[in-house]
């Protein structure tokens, strides 16, 4: 079967299995809170039920306000598809660069803060004012995580990256320990869960993420919503791709493909139930501590850079 | 309770001071007696009590009563002090002239129950430090007076289209660095409405106004005229998370002017509610201050403790929330030796899992990092204000009814007060969990110890004219009710104090200590009632 067809399939896979990731990690967060929680449906059905209803738009709202959602919705699927989470090599390879990626992610939350201050609510304004704050130093820092590895394949580009770490004999590699701790933090600030943001919160004043999209409805608050878990799925299977990519297919072939699909969902699922574990016993930041925390991780890839020129290079 | 001294320290403390008072005959109890004053000696005495380290309760007003001259008002004012009680002090407000000086300047809690007063009556408060509409928001019609007798309270707000666009002057701040936030009156959540009005500069909390009001239902007006039954019915629905706690202050205020006492057994059933309800509340509590800050686990676990006693209330009193379960006289139920045994038994499981809980909430320490330090109310703001129940405890200041007003049966028991002093959320937070482990050795001890007897005793109105005035410590705190019957042994007027009435204020200071978006977590460590205080 041609890779066409696999690219294809891949991206689909990434935006309808999305909610579904978000439900499974909702579930085990219920049961490890010892409930029965909604369901791992449960956000397919809240997408449905918001496309049904009617969209309700601020008497200030501009154009920026309305287009936005398809801008973010748009940014992150491409994104999200680009991303080689089955087989290494298909038509859109070449784009997938992280520099690109973490750029089309930054493309949404222009646009969503901009949306968040334009009908001129007090928490649209605050929401984006956190979430610029949070994502100057968080960018950073995931770029320079992603350096770590990208010093050793000599590219940016995901699947070179993805082959140079299948490539490479097994080793003991503590730089990369670094920048996966980092990455991880990353991850969750990105994401907005705990410690972070609190996607499940009614409280406005808290709210960092959710506080630009309190004015949304309807299908605009789909796209968002569903954009939000495709940028979650997103971050799961770049830690997948960059950290420990064995099992991904190298060659377009239907049983490679499938096999890849059962590995990689195992993986995914682990990763969603270390992140689960990981909410259930934390509490919220004070946001006052957010900065330390992205800080954290900056210096933790750092050192993961400096580490691996002291240890690995040369070796 | 009829061979209890006349209660005349104050009286005397005044005298000293030459403020001529009259004890008045028609107002009940004893212990906490009625002293007539005169208007010129109002804002003194407040400053008399003030030096005396009296703490004001509250501060009303009602029309004249059945024997008094019908062209009058009074104002009241109430002041407790820990070791001498509470007195009431009277004076008299004539129509022709009707103002009184404010005592806002010597208690600070006054001044929200003062423009109570203006907007209720139309009594004028002199010099006092703000003077704008409180409960009686730009809808109502102008010049509206809604509690004096003639006022039909069936009058129609205004639409939106013709009311008075009248801004409430909220704080002002010019410059240009600090922004306004509004928050509510509608929420996100599923709770109360108020208004919120942050001052801030980045994260960080300037000023925070609160506007309530919102859920004025006019519970006073309702009052008048209407039966103790019917009252005793209403008074449950004061703030429906409080209801034993109102339903007792009213039925006690009515059992005091009416000088009837109530069987031993009944009093230890009402403090058997009165107690599962504090538990229920603070198990809640705690629970959603942990969800504020996002743990989400410790929200869970209560939610299911505090279920599992709205279960039993519904399956024993047959209202998850305990809503009518007393009768002015006494209880509505009596307890099989098989409900107590089931009581105790749940009571005990459940602050043993309380105790658990609060082990795995001390050892987690992201929320002890969120809660340490957070909201901070000083040990000399909390006196000045006066803060009340939880949130005066954490603060190093105790008022206790049952310790201090000893009221059945209470008396009977040994009541320790969890003294903090730190005064923050995690504060706050340990009150109520020492408070949990508190209440429920009293349950188990007044359960075992039940007296026999009956349960009700026969309602008798009182005179016309006749008032009782009450200190209850709900779960909030102290819960104050006053009450006058009319000719018809009705009610005549209906006042009470909540807790959150004067709490509220701590939370405005609270705040100023913390992030914007703390402010959640600050104010659910507090959790005013926003039903209780508008009335």
């Amino acid at each position: 079967m041609s890779s066409v067809f696999f690219q294809c399939f891949q991206a689909l896979l990434m935006v309808l299995l999305a909610p579904l990731v978000a439900g499974f990690l909702s579930t085990v967060k219920a049961r490890l809170q010892n409930r029965h929680g909604a369901g791992i449906m449960q956000p397919w059905r809240d997408i449905r039920k918001l496309f049904a209803k009617e969209v309700v738009l601020a008497e200030h709202a501009s154009w920026i306000f309305r287009f936005t959602p398809y801008v973010v919705f748009t940014a992150t699927v491409m994104a999200a598809s680009v991303a080689p989470a089955l087989l290494l090599h298909t038509p859109l390879s070449l784009t997938a660069d992280v520099i690109a990626l973490v750029a089309l992610l930054a493309l949404a939350r222009f646009f969503l803060a901009l949306a968040g201050m334009d009908i001129g609510t007090a928490f649209g304004g605050m929401g984006s004012s956190r979430e610029m704050t949070f994502s100057a130093l968080a960018e950073p820092a995931m770029l320079m995580s992603v350096l770590v590895l990208a010093i050793g394949a000599h590219s940016t580009n995901i699947t070179t990256m993805v082959t140079h770490t299948l490539t490479t004999p097994l080793l003991i590699q503590p730089s990369i320990a670094f920048a996966l701790a980092a990455m991880l933090m990353i991850t969750i600030a990105e994401t907005g869960r705990i410690p972070i943001d609190n996607p499940t919160t009614h409280l406005e004043l808290t709210m960092i993420h959710e506080a630009m999209l309190l004015e949304y409805s309807g299908r605009h608050l789909a796209l968002m919503e569903w954009a939000s878990m495709v940028k979650l799925l997103l971050f799961a299977t770049l830690i997948i791709d960059l950290f420990m990519p064995w099992g991904i297919s190298s060659e377009a072939s239907l049983i490679g493909v499938a096999l890849a699909l059962v590995i990689w969902l195992f993986k995914l699922m682990g990763l969603l139930i270390i992140l689960a574990v990981f909410e259930t016993s934390l509490a919220k930041l004070r946001l006052f501590e957010v900065p330390q925390y992205l800080g954290t991780a900056f210096v933790l890839s750092f050192l993961g850079l400096m580490i691996h020129y002291m240890l690995e290079v040369g070796v | 309770m009829t061979n209890v001294v006349n209660n005349t320290w104050f009286a005397e403390r005044l005298g000293d001071h030459g403020i001529h008072s009259q004890y008045l005959e028609d107002h009940h109890p004893a212990h906490m007696p009625c002293l007539e004053i005169r208007r010129l000696d109002w804002a003194h005495a407040a400053e008399e009590a003030k030096r005396l380290d009296m703490r004001l309760v509250a501060v009303w007003a009602a029309q004249a009563g059945h024997h008094d001259d019908q062209t009058q008002l009074y104002s009241y004012m109430a002041f407790a002090h820990p070791e001498h009680r509470h007195v009431v002090l009277r004076t008299t407000v004539s129509l022709e002239n009707l103002e009184i000086p404010s005592i806002s300047s010597h208690y600070i809690s006054a001044c929200r129950m003062e423009r109570h007063i203006q907007d209720m009556f139309g009594i004028q408060i002199q010099n006092i430090s703000d003077a704008r509409l409180w409960i009686k928001h730009e809808h109502w019609p102008e010049n509206a007076t809604p509690l004096i007798h003639d006022f039909d309270g069936k009058t129609p707000l205004m639409s939106d289209s013709n009311r008075v666009d009248i801004d409430y002057d909220y704080v002002p701040c010019d410059s240009e660095c600090v922004y306004e936030i509004p928050v509510g009156p509608v929420h996100a959540g599923i709770i109360e409405p108020g208004h919120f009005r942050f001052l801030a500069v980045g994260e960080k909390i300037l000023n925070m106004e609160e506007r309530l009001g919102y859920v004025h239902k006019g519970i006073e007006k309702a009052m008048q005229g209407r039966n103790v039954d019917d009252g005793l019915k209403l008074a449950s629905r004061i703030s429906g998370d409080s209801t034993v706690g109102h339903s007792w202050a009213f039925a006690q205020a009515c059992e005091y002017a009416a000088n009837i006492s109530i069987p031993k057994r009944a009093s230890y059933i009402r403090g058997i509610l009165c107690e599962r309800e504090r538990i229920a509340n603070h198990i809640g509590d705690i629970g959603a201050i942990c969800n504020d800050a996002a743990f989400a686990f410790m929200h869970v676990q209560c939610s299911r403790l505090r279920e599992d006693m709205a279960r039993l209330h519904a399956k024993v009193f047959e209202h998850r929330l305990l809503m009518d379960t007393l009768t002015i006289g006494g209880v509505a139920y009596d307890l099989s030796a098989k409900t107590c045994r089931q009581l105790i038994q749940q009571t005990r499981n459940i602050a043993a899992e309380v105790e658990r809980l609060r082990d795995i909430y001390a050892d987690t320490p992201s929320i002890q990092q969120r809660v340490i330090g957070a909201g901070i109310v000083s040990v000399n703001d909390a006196k000045d204000i006066g803060l009340l129940g939880y949130v005066g405890r954490a603060s190093g200041h105790y008022p206790d009814e049952r310790i201090e007003e000893a009221y059945a049966p209470y008396n009977d028991l040994d009541i320790p007060t969890p003294q903090g002093k730190l005064g923050g959320v995690s504060t706050r937070v340990w009150v109520r969990f020492e408070e949990i482990a508190n209440s429920s050795r009293m349950i188990t001890q007044l359960l075992e110890e039940l007296p026999e007897g009956e349960i009700q005793t026969q309602w008798e109105a009182p005179q016309a004219g006749i008032s009782g005035f009450t200190a209850i410590e709900g779960w909030r705190g102290e819960i104050a009710a006053w009450v006058r019957f009319n000719k018809d042994g009705l009610i005549d007027r209906y006042f009470v104090r909540d807790p959150s009435a004067v709490n509220w204020l701590g939370l405005e200071l609270a705040v100023r200590t913390v992030p914007v978006p703390d402010f959640p977590l600050v104010n659910k460590s507090f959790n005013c009632s926003y039903a209780g205080n508008d009335l």
